[in-house]
């Protein structure tokens, strides 16, 4: 995990890439292929390179437990919240319609936001479990 | 002419399509049995991620890229790693069975031939008549994008139409992360506890 040089350039190269990627299959989910869930395995994948190449301690400096701890949960509330938020416009418990002067235009920014919740849970939820057992050994 | 030749490409693909399912399927079985047979659990998980890189290129086959996308991203890539982990936390060969296990075999077996036996009742693929294809899909297709704004069906109805599904899926993948973290955080540090002289740890 120390000295290999060659794999810790590629992966310096690579990660900005994959993180890029990322992002692009967060926010490019209603057009193409993709969205929060996949985008948020390919976030966390490209840590996941990066404690391997350069160690899980490194890495757990980089993104400490108690910040994952707080990504995931601010996705799952963010999701809950985009609900909660459509029952204080006057719709019904994630009826994004009412986020808008439109419906159509209400659902797609609904539809971003949650996507976005539903991104961060998951970037955070497998990183901990990454972590987690990462720690063990 | 243009008709002619319209069909003509469409038999094409279907025939490409159909080697190129024999072909995948031919090696996902070979990935299947070798993940079973090896010994080697090191080289079981990667022939485990080989297995499902194979199924996102069946999925990308029946134009099920979301599907393909998931499991090319969790099946190939974080399960492996997590896998490895496991297998370096608890070691690198099977032990082997002492009991040759009949029972299970015909069991499994049992099941996956009633599982064939039950695919000879189900709509031929691709009807369109298929009960899936006359329920609520036809809605979706025809209205989701003039309704959601989003050109993409499979998002509108995971994230708009099926939202509150989607929310217990998050909250299900939150609570396993939450799961896990309680377990082995609080295991490594018990043992780190013990490692020291401990009060009153032992009982």
């Amino acid at each position: 995990m120390s000295d290999f040089l060659v794999l810790k350039v590629i992966a310096k190269l690579l990660i900005p890439f994959i993180l890029l990627f990322g992002f692009y299959v967060q926010m490019h989910g209603d057009y193409g292929p993709g969205g929060g869930f996949q985008a948020g395995v390919i976030v966390a994948a490209a840590f996941i390179l990066y404690a391997i190449i350069f160690g899980v301690g490194t890495a757990r400096r980089v993104a400490p437990m108690v910040v994952l701890v707080t990504i995931a949960c601010l996705g799952v509330l963010l999701y809950a919240g985009v609900g909660v938020a459509n029952l204080a416009y006057g719709g019904r418990f994630l009826e994004y319609g009412v986020l808008a002067y439109e419906a159509a235009h209400g659902n797609h920014i609904g539809i971003l936001i949650v996507e976005i919740g539903v991104g961060m849970a998951v970037a955070g939820v497998i990183m901990i479990i990454f972590f987690s057992f990462a720690r063990r050994r | 002419m243009d008709a002619e030749a319209r069909q003509g490409a469409r038999q094409g693909r279907r025939a490409i399509d159909l080697y190129l399912n024999i072909i995948l399927l031919v090696f996902v079985a070979a990935t299947g049995i070798a993940a079973v047979w090896l010994r080697n659990l090191l080289a079981s998980a990667m022939v485990l991620g080989i297995y499902s890189l194979l199924m996102a290129s069946l999925w990308v086959v029946l134009d099920a890229v979301d599907v393909a996308f998931t499991e090319a991203a969790v099946g190939a890539g974080v399960t492996t790693v997590l896998m490895l982990l496991a297998i370096a936390l608890t070691g690198r060969r099977e032990k082997r069975a002492r009991s040759r296990p009949w029972a299970p075999l015909a069991v499994s077996l049992a099941t996956a031939g009633l599982l064939v036996y039950a695919t000879l009742g189900m709509p031929a693929f691709g009807s369109a008549d298929a009960p899936a294809q006359l329920h609520v899909a036809p809605y979706y297709l025809r209205h989701g994008e003039a309704e959601t704004g989003v050109p993409n069906v499979v998002t509108s109805v995971l994230a708009s139409y099926r939202g509150f599904d989607t929310l217990g899926e998050v909250t299900v993948i939150f609570t396993a992360g939450i799961g896990v973290l309680v377990l082995l955080g609080s295991a490594s540090r018990r043992r780190r506890n013990s490692a020291t002289p401990a009060k009153g740890d032992s009982a």
